[in-house]
């Protein structure tokens, strides 16, 4: 059992979450995650490292709670516990020395860059970082990220806060400017934001690294269940990545793969198809 | 010997059957198909031994369980005498009666199988497993050791490491078990489904292991959470039995539609998480109504009973090879059949081929014809020309096998490995970095129940040993 320390909405539907695992905080790297089981009967849910305190032995978790499974995660209220956290999980970040960098965040993407852009940072990277959301009260840890960034843009949709558009629009003008210009590109959000980045740095050839967010079971290698088509080749991400080299990665896939289990709507239509397959069949 | 027949009585007496579910029925839930004998019955198949002094049968098993001893206290009735016996050789009876490949091990060498049919040592060791469990009361308490003041860690909960915990436990040793996933019991938990494993016999066994102090820590991914080396400074000897779970990928197009899953995804949804079978489990799972399943082991027939349980109306085989080759054993094989399932023999597939929203609508195979026989002794599959067609399914499942897992090895490079990544080990089960063994699938790669715990075994002699006890 892991005792959830506090417990905090920092948007709506985003979850701060702040929980005792003492080996997990000692062992984690940015860029890694853990496997999240609120209570017996639930899911394995991946969550993000979001930040760890070694000496308190507590990992942070920015939590979306978008379906049933995230929404019983958070609704676990500081005092109580969570049944299983397991990890640190996946392949750290590979943080190296580029110069100049931009970090895209988008959603809930934001909280799974933000350790990221930090380690970037604190390597000695001149950072922008990026922002963006429906609207203003979807613009997370702001402060935090200006804390170390060389700048910080926002965008949102609906305009209430910075430019309006998305993250792309601000990425473009910075490639565009030769005194801007980044050496790489973090970008970690929804899948057509991040398929939206790579494609915009292709042409320009600026390394571009993606973190991916497929349904997982083990989070250790044993399902595959985890499959991300990455140049042509199967990887897991759960062992292989998250992270990806983001002109590699078939997006589409991902997105398609994404929605298995997308409800019983999703699953009554899938079972229509079969009856219509079996009237092929059987002539 | 209390139970006084003759030879020629004893001969006289034909081999029981298991009764089981009938087809129609567990076909369509996760009860247990094999229900078990009664006690006339057991002692009435225990007298089937005609008690041979050389003891051929023992040879067969690996972990040499004491087979005519126990079956002549069953034979006289005597219950709580054959459970000593048997739990003294054997850490999970209840486990191995129920899954042991019997018809190539200890049945094998029976001599009653010479003319006729070998005594039925797995259903008796079944019987008396879950006599003992019902009437733990009548068996006598083993006093533990004093303890050593030794500290051993073992990697995985499953079958190997569960045997080595319980046997350096009864030594005095201090034991903690890491276990990557949030349950105990390996593969009996997340693989070999309900219907031929209940999961309570595990929670059984596992209590036993509680009872004499080892420590179970569950959710701790050694490698990720902890390093080998950690707990090699942590701990004065280890046991490494993480398995071997990797899916292989078939490698054809399609291999990630929606509806497609390695056998490990598809059996841990249904058995460690559930889903399908328990209306209050979280995970979901597609329910095919047409389900196609790739390979012919042990690991297919459960994925292809367990798609029939969860509704599917065709389920099917398809394996490359024919029949005779298929390595699954025959019990499996004669269930599997039972239950309404189809057998694609001499089938390969080609693509798994899906719908503009990205789902499997059929699997597209070829037809093969047998060859001469390949390296491995079998005849190899050679394709048909012009002999392709479509199977239409709703799921595929691909149960062709799985290698070494790297999550852990990785982060020890002063491990050594064979060429395809198991660990290497000597026959007491050390490897290369001092004071850690390892045993079951992570150095034989996918093998049986039994020989983990064989090894589970001799390590944990070897490890006792290393610390100074006796070997
Ligand atoms: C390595 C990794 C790290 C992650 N880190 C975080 C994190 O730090 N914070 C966070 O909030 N989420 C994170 N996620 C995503 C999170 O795991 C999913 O949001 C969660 O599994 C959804 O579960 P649910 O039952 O609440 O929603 P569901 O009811 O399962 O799904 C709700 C909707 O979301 C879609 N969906 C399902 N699974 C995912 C998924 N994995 N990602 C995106 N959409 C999905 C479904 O198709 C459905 O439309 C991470 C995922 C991975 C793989
Ligand atoms: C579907 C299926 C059906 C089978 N049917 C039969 C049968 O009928 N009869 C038979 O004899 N054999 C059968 N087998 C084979 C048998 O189950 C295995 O040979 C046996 O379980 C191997 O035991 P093990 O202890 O070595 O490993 P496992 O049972 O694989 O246990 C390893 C444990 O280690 C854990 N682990 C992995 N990595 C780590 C890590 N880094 N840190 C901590 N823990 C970790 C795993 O989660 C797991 O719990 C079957 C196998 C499958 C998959
Ligand atoms: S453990 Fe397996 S091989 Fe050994 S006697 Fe029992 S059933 Fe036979
Ligand atoms: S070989 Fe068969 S008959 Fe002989 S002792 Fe063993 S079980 Fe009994
Ligand atoms: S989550 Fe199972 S292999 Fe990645």
């Amino acid at each position: 059992m892991f005792e959830v320390l506090s417990n905090e909405i920092l948007a709506p539907n985003l979850h701060r979450m702040v929980v005792m695992a003492p080996r997990i905080a000692s062992a984690r790297k940015p860029g890694q995650f853990v496997i999240v089981r609120a209570d017996r009967g639930e899911e394995r849910i991946p969550l993000t490292i979001g930040d760890a305190d070694q000496a308190a032995g507590t990992v942070s978790l920015f939590i979306q709670a978008i379906g049933a499974s995230t929404q019983r995660i958070v609704s676990t209220p500081a005092g109580g516990h969570l049944r299983d956290v397991a990890g640190p999980l996946g392949m750290p970040t590979h943080i190296g020395q580029w110069g100049r960098v931009a970090c895209l965040g988008g959603g809930v993407g934001t909280a799974v860059l933000y350790p990221l852009a930090r380690a970037l940072a604190e390597a000695g990277n001149r950072v922008t970082t990026i922002i963006g959301g429906r609207s203003d009260r979807y613009i997370i840890l702001a402060d935090e990220l200006a804390a170390f960034s060389e700048r910080l843009l926002v965008t949102t949709e609906d305009g209430s806060l910075g430019r309006q558009g998305f993250v792309t629009l601000e990425l473009a003008k910075l490639i565009a400017d030769p005194e801007h210009r980044p050496s790489a590109v973090f970008a970690i959000g929804p899948v057509p934001m991040m398929k939206a980045v790579a494609e915009l740095t292709r042409p320009h050839g600026i390394e571009t690294v993606v973190s991916l967010n497929p349904i997982m079971i083990d989070g250790t290698g044993m399902c595959g269940g985890c499959r991300v088509v990455i140049g042509g080749e199967a990887k897991f991400a759960c062992v292989d990545g998250p992270e990806f080299d983001g002109h590699q990665v078939d997006f589409d896939s991902l997105k398609d793969r994404l929605t298995m289990y997308q409800g019983h709507e999703e699953r009554a239509r899938h079972a229509a198809t079969d009856c219509r397959l079996k009237e092929v069949a059987n002539g | 010997m209390a139970n006084d027949l003759t030879i020629q009585e004893r001969l006289a007496i034909g081999r029981v059957h298991m009764p089981e579910l009938a087809p129609e029925i567990r076909s369509r839930n996760f009860e247990e198909v094999n229900r078990g004998l009664g006690r006339e019955e057991a002692v009435r198949e225990a007298r089937r031994c005609i008690q041979c002094k050389h003891r051929p049968c023992v040879d067969g098993c690996p972990v040499g369980v004491s087979i005519p001893e126990f079956l002549d206290a069953l034979a006289a009735e005597n219950l709580p005498e054959a459970a000593r016996i048997l739990q003294g050789d054997n850490a999970l009876p209840a486990v191995c009666g129920r899954v042991c490949p019997q018809e190539s091990q200890c049945e094998a060498k029976c001599v009653r199988g010479v003319k006729g049919e070998p005594v039925a040592i797995g259903y008796l060791e079944r019987f008396v497993a879950d006599w003992a469990m019902g009437n733990a009361a009548e068996l006598p308490k083993s006093a533990l050791p004093p303890a050593s003041g030794k500290r051993v860690a073992v990697v995985g909960c499953g079958p190997a490491g569960l045997t080595a915990a319980g046997e350096l436990a009864r030594q005095g040793h201090a034991v903690t078990i890491f276990e990557a996933l949030h349950d105990t019991g390996g593969v009996l938990r997340y693989g070999i489904p309900e219907f031929r494993l209940p999961k309570e016999i595990i929670d059984v066994e596992v209590a036993r292991l509680l009872d004499v102090g080892v420590t179970i820590e569950c959710n701790v991914i050694v490698g990720k959470t902890m390093t080998i080396h950690q707990l090699r400074d942590q701990f004065d000897a280890l046991f490494i039995a993480n398995g071997a779970g990797l899916p292989t990928m078939l490698n054809i197009p399609g291999e990630n539609l929606k509806g497609v899953y390695s056998a490990n995804e598809f059996l841990t949804r249904v058995n460690l998480m559930e889903a399908g079978r328990n209306p209050d489990s979280a995970t979901p799972i597609i329910q095919g109504r047409q389900v196609a399943v790739i390979g012919g082991g042990n690991t297919a027939m459960d994925c292809v009973r367990t798609a029939r349980r969860l509704g599917a109306e065709r389920a099917l085989i398809v394996y490359r090879r024919s029949e005779a080759e298929m390595p699954a054993r025959v019990e499996e094989i004669k269930h599997t059949k039972e239950e309404g399932v189809e057998f694609a023999m001499l089938t390969a597939p080609l693509e798994i081929v899906g719908d503009w929203e990205g789902w499997v609508t059929a699997l597209r195979c070829q037809k093969m014809e047998l060859g001469p026989p390949d390296e491995s002794g079998r005849r190899k599959p050679i394709a048909v020309a012009g002999s392709e067609y479509d199977i239409p399914v709703g799921v595929v499942v691909n149960a062709v096998g799985t290698r070494a897992n790297p999550l852990l090895t990785a982060t020890a490079p002063d491990l050594e490995l064979n060429q395809w990544g198991n660990i290497a080990v000597d026959a007491g089960g050390a490897t290369s970095i001092a004071g850690a063994f390892a045993g079951g699938d992570i150095v034989r790669g996918g093998a049986t129940v039994i020989l983990a715990m064989g090894d589970g075994k001799r390590a944990a002699a070897a490890i006792n040993g290393y610390l100074g006890g006796e070997a």
